[in-house]
């Protein structure tokens, strides 16, 4: 799965006249920095080291830099992951609710088997996250972007098909 | 500062008076009390993560900590009260459960604030025992930087070290929680021309130095405060010494001058001082040949080549020679129409650590070019050596005399070579005088911003070499103008009399951090 | 409507009275239901008067702490001499607690008018809106919302005609619940770790970008326009228990009740009543044993605390916990107190930021200790090293996210040790440990 092809820039054309909007929000560039990374996730599907090097560049900080705030930020990939990344709420309130079960369902029609690896197909990879803010719904599970309230073992068959 | 508001508060029974914002960390200094700390360092700015400084205050329910926390009239602070003891003894249960037992292998052994504070406050068992410590391997961060995360406790004293006083963040604190680590980004290395400072200003053995990897144990090392001579900015250091070898330079810290740092390029400027291929005897020319002799014959060879008077003599220095020196060997061609010149290796730029206004690696790459000039030495060394045709004498003090052919020191009547190693061109001298380097004497430097600073001698000279201020008090005596000098005190203290520059200084009020020729005039 | 259920009779449905009702959601929508009014009516007066008003309606902050607005408001400098900020805490991360994001999902407007007049009374140009990353509807939601306050004049150069300028723009998370400790989320708007800041100086001196700053969360900004509508006494006038806690309250119920969601209730309603009248009790079967009442750093209280205990600020403290943010977490009978002690130690520490030694280290290893437990492993010295840990872990730290692990380890203990001893003795089978962090 990792990048053989060369970097393609992400701060070019429109994403640069983007990225300048956001900057003019903010009285210090650096302030930018979370939305470029956003950018870069939208365009590359995660955030690689070169990614950060030309982040860096754009925004006048250092790579290392943005790799401390990468690695702080859970929601950034530091690797490349399955088409639709699903991520589980298993915190306490979900957890009672059977939060665990959905996880179990996902790893096994997914095919993904382990939390954290990608299918062989490379459609899925599943994690289990921390309160996803939505615990009256449980279970809530993240597709990509979209937030799917009151996930039981039994509806998770339909979703992978869904999303497949 | 003598007009700022000052705070009196007690700290562990004793009374102090500190200015208005100051810490209780520093205040409780002053009290001569060390609260434990480790992100706190005085070059760094505060971050107040590590806990390990929490204190009482009276009448404030939580502890607080030391370092981020400013003084207020009448407070009561208590350190070593049992809920501050049980607090930091807590926190050091908390860095150790992750931390090897290593010590034995560990570089930073005997210097380590973990060490001493486990040591001090620490509690004699553990109750981690059941579970496996986190392993991670050994990571080059690149230059003469080592990191090891098993021993790390996440002071962040580094990462602030570059990202605020270097200004270059080249490393991060990576990941959250437990996980966490000091992280770079693959493409990035610490080779920041300050960067070295993170060894020292890691607490533990975290960060660790390759040029030192398990050369010596802290114990066995001599520490001796010198100057740097790696350029004119005059860094205050220590010479590591390990039977009579230098084996590390680290900074001394001077407010005025380098604050808590030093620059690579003066932190690995040491290994000439352990050169072992040294002039170790007195040389004299009988027929063309230097032949070894000792002292008694080679001062009053020097007399007898110097005595003359009237021509002209030529002194060629080298500008990282002390002030004793420079003086002594001016005061000995006194008689003569004398050219005074030294040279010095100019590159191009300086390298500022950009925290620290005022400090950078200068482009003048030597550490007496003020003392040189106050003296009345000339940056001007080709003609001088077109001036030693013709001359009755001249007198070499550690150029090393590139450039410059054995004739063309033989044009002159007499030459007379002092210094460290033997080039090719000084077998055109006369007479050879072995003399010690900066780390084998005392003596005096003046930095780019008229600051004279005193270096002590941290090894012993080889062989028969002699400091110069000595070598030349000999001469002057055996000429019947002096007498024996017994200490480079006492060469300064001649100086201090006869040289205006230097009016009113003496080594007693020098002291370790040194006082400008300015403050010197002011105060005189 | 108490959504997703219709409201309760026995709720007061002030914030929550148009959600489900998407039409509110637009511009008009919104001015059609009475939008808009309060900040008009606040652009007219001087900012401090607003101050004032606030100030006197008694309004608590919604996002923990229950500090008063209108005097967190008064911190900010009156004379003006650099930029002031508002940031609005929309990270809504606290286990438990989903009231935020159902205020922006329903009634964007609603935010942004709360916004707008705040900012107006503390002088700030620019209101930052942190949303968490993850979500990502009400993010949607919350944009369109503010395209449009600025296609209608609300916001932009000359705010509602005013002649004022006023600026409200959205910071997008990316997965870190610390981000919520509001000097945390400063550093985060900043562009860094979220890492939070030691105090002094504090935000309104010191804040954003090194400028004076408020912080306030969804829900406290979001009652605002009511208390310019409908004055401060009438807020002041709606309290069940004590007076210093007054006005509505929303309440996410998550967990064991048959209909989970978020309620608006006055403040000193019976936790009790919230559980079984509102949210229709248990499950099917099942016996209430615990609840956390107020977002998951909060202590947990047990079935007979749970039942009389009132909800506000006092009502809650009285029985050795908090009101927190609100979100009520209920446990039946089927519930592992053990397993959910670590599950919840899990969260505290990946969450974690790094930088205190107690809170980093200490968190991790209350998770293997429990881990141990869990496995039956565990000897009965565990439980005096838990607590030890937890006693070394409280109020020593930069924030209270340690101090947060620690109250569930300790009131989790304190009210379940027979649980923990189970497992000690043998008599609970071993539990299967699932993932650990990371
Ligand atoms: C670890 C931690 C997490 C927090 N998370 C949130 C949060 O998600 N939302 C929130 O409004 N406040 C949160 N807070 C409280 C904020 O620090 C702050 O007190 C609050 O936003 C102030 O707003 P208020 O006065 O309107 O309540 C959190 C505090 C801590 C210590
Ligand atoms: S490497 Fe050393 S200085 Fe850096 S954080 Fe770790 S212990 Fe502190
Ligand atoms: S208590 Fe924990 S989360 Fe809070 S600042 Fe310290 S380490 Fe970070
Ligand atoms: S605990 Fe699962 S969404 Fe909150
Ligand atoms: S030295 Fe004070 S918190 Fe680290």
């Amino acid at each position: 799965m990792e990048q053989t092809t060369e970097y393609a820039p992400v701060f070019t054309g429109d994403n640069r006249k983007r990225l300048d909007e956001v900057l003019a929000r903010y009285p210090a560039k650096r302030a930018g920095l979370l939305a470029a990374l956003w950018m870069v996730q939208e365009q590359h599907g995660w955030v690689s080291d070169e990614a950060m090097a030309e982040t860096a560049d754009v925004l006048g900080l250092t790579p290392s830099y943005i790799k401390g705030v990468v690695t702080f930020y859970t929601m950034y990939h530091q690797h490349p992951v399955g088409k639709t990344f699903v991520q589980v709420c298993t915190t306490t309130p979900c957890n009672i609710c059977g939060a665990e079960e959905v996880v179990e369902a996902f790893l096994e029609h997914t095919g993904c088997g382990d939390l954290g690896a990608t299918s062989p197909d490379g459609k899925f990879t599943v994690i289990e996250v921390e309160c996803l803010g939505a615990c009256g719904f449980a279970t809530p599970v993240m597709m990509n972007e979209d937030v799917i309230e009151n996930v039981t073992p039994e509806k998770v068959p339909d979703l992978v098909k869904q999303y497949s | 500062m003598a007009d700022q508001a000052l705070v009196t508060l007690t700290i562990e029974g004793v009374e102090v008076s500190v200015p208005k914002g100051t810490t209780i960390l520093e205040a409780a200094k002053q009290a001569g009390v060390l609260i434990p700390h480790y992100c706190y360092h005085p070059g760094l700015p505060i971050a107040g993560v590590c806990r390990m400084c929490l204190i009482e205050v009276e009448g404030t329910p939580k502890l607080q900590i030391g370092c981020a926390t400013e003084v207020a009239q009448g407070q009561v602070v208590k350190v070593f009260g049992d809920e501050a003891l049980k607090a930091r003894e807590s926190v050091l249960e908390f860095l150790l459960i992750n931390h090897p037992l290593d010590c034995p292998i560990c570089d930073q052994a005997g210097e380590c604030e973990l060490q001493n504070y486990v040591f001090q406050e620490g509690r004699s068992n553990t109750r981690y025992a059941e579970y496996a410590k986190r392993f991670s391997p050994v990571e080059d961060f690149g230059a003469d930087v080592l990191y090891v995360p098993n021993r790390c406790i996440l002071c962040t004293r580094c990462v602030r070290f570059m990202e605020h006083v270097a200004e270059e963040p080249v490393l991060n604190v990576s990941e959250r929680g437990d996980r966490a680590f000091i992280g770079i980004h693959p493409d990035a290395t610490l080779d920041h021309e300050w960067a070295g400072n993170v060894v020292d200003l890691c607490p533990v053995g975290s960060l660790i130095s390759k040029d030192f990897l398990h050369k010596a144990r802290a114990w066995e090392l001599d520490r001796t405060p010198s100057v740097c001579t790696g350029c004119s900015q005059g860094c205050n250091i220590n010479l590591d010494t390990r039977s009579d070898v230098v084996v590390r330079i680290r900074p001394r810290p001077n407010p005025e001058v380098n604050r808590h740092f030093i620059c690579d390029t003066g932190r690995m400027h040491y290994r000439w001082m352990n050169r072992g291929d040294r002039i170790e005897a007195p040389l004299i020319s009988r027929g063309g040949e230097l032949q070894a002799t000792d002292w008694d014959h080679a001062l009053s060879e020097a007399a007898r080549l110097v005595s003359g008077s009237g021509g002209r003599a030529v002194v060629l220095i080298s500008p990282n020679a002390s002030n004793e020196a420079m003086f002594l060997a001016k005061r000995l061609v006194a008689q003569f129409t004398a050219t005074l010149a030294f040279r010095v290796e100019r590159v191009d730029g300086e390298i500022p650590l950009s925290g620290v206004p005022g400090l950078a690696l200068r482009a003048e790459r030597a550490a007496n070019v003020a003392g040189a000039t106050a003296l009345g030495y000339r940056d001007d060394f080709d003609a001088a050596v077109q001036a030693i045709e013709g001359a009755s004498l001249v007198i070499v003090v550690a150029d090393d005399l590139e450039g410059v052919s054995r004739e063309a020191l033989q044009k002159a009547v007499n030459a007379v070579y002092i210094g460290t190693i033997l080039p090719d061109a000084a077998r055109g001298a006369a007479l050879v005088l072995p003399v010690a380097n900066t780390a084998e004497e005392d003596g005096t430097l003046v930095n780019r911003d008229g600051r004279v600073q005193r270096y002590l001698q941290a090894k012993s000279a080889p062989g028969m070499a002699r400091p110069v201020w000595w070598v030349l008090g000999e001469v002057l005596k055996e000429l019947g103008r002096g007498e024996s000098l017994f200490s480079a005190d006492e060469a300064f203290a001649l100086m201090a009399e006869a040289e205006g520059s230097f009016r009113g200084l003496s080594y007693a009020n020098l002291g370790m951090h040194g006082r400008t020729m300015s403050e010197a005039r002011v105060s005189v | 409507m108490g959504y997703p259920h219709k409201p309760h009779e026995k709720e007061t449905v002030i914030l929550s009275e148009y959600f489900g009702d998407a039409e509110a959601r637009s511009y008009d929508g919104w001015v059609k239901r009475g939008g808009y009014k309060a900040l008009k009516a606040s652009l007219e007066m001087q900012p401090a008067e607003v101050v004032e008003i606030v100030k006197s309606s008694g309004l608590r902050g919604r996002g923990g702490a229950g500090f008063p607005t209108g005097v967190k408001w008064s911190f900010m400098p009156k004379e003006k001499s650099k930029p002031h900020y508002l940031c609005c805490n929309a990270d809504e991360a606290e286990p438990g607690t989903f009231k935020d994001r159902e205020i922006m999902r329903w009634t964007p407007h609603a935010l942004i008018e709360g916004c707008a007049i705040a900012q107006y009374a503390i002088q700030a140009e620019i209101t930052y809106i942190y949303i968490r990353g993850e979500f990502t509807e009400p993010l949607r939601i919350m944009q369109a919302a503010l395209d449009d306050a600025y296609g209608n004049g609300v916001l932009g150069d000359n705010a509602m005609g005013s002649g004022r300028r006023l600026d409200m723009y959205i910071h997008r998370g990316a997965g870190a619940y610390i981000c919520g400790e509001e000097t945390a989320l400063m550093n985060s708007i900043e562009g860094q770790r979220g890492n939070p800041r030691i105090r002094p100086p504090f935000p309104a001196a010191s804040g954003v970008f090194g400028m004076p700053t408020t912080i306030n969360n969804v829900e406290t900004l979001a009652a605002v326009p009511h208390i310019i509508n409908r004055g401060p006494e009438w807020y002041k006038s709606l309290s069940l228990n004590n007076e210093k806690s007054c006005g509505t309250k929303l309440f996410s119920v998550s967990g064991h009740v048959q209909r989970p969601g978020n309620y608006e209730v006055t403040m000193g309603f019976p936790l009790g009543e919230l559980i079984n009248d509102l949210c229709g009790g248990m499950r099917q079967g099942r016996t209430l044993k615990a609840c956390i009442p107020g977002g998951s750093s909060v202590p947990i209280l047990n079935r007979e605390e749970t039942e009389s205990c009132l909800l506000d600020y006092e009502g809650c403290v009285e029985m050795g916990t908090m009101l927190g943010s609100g979100g009520v977490i209920v446990f039946d009978d089927s519930a592992d107190m053990v397993y959910q002690t670590m599950r919840l130690a899990r969260f505290y520490a990946h969450e974690s930021c790094a930088q205190c030694t107690q809170c980093r280290e200490g968190t991790g290893w209350t998770v293997r200790i429990l881990e141990r437990i869990l496995a039956g492993q565990g000897e009965p010295k565990d439980l005096d090293l838990l607590l030890d840990l937890a006693d070394q872990m409280t109020g020593k730290t930069i924030c209270v996210l340690s101090d947060s692990c620690a109250a569930v380890v300790i009131s989790t203990i304190k009210r379940f040790r027979n649980e923990f001893e189970a497992y000690m003795a043998g008599t609970r089978e071993p539990g299967v440990v699932a993932a650990g962090v990371g």
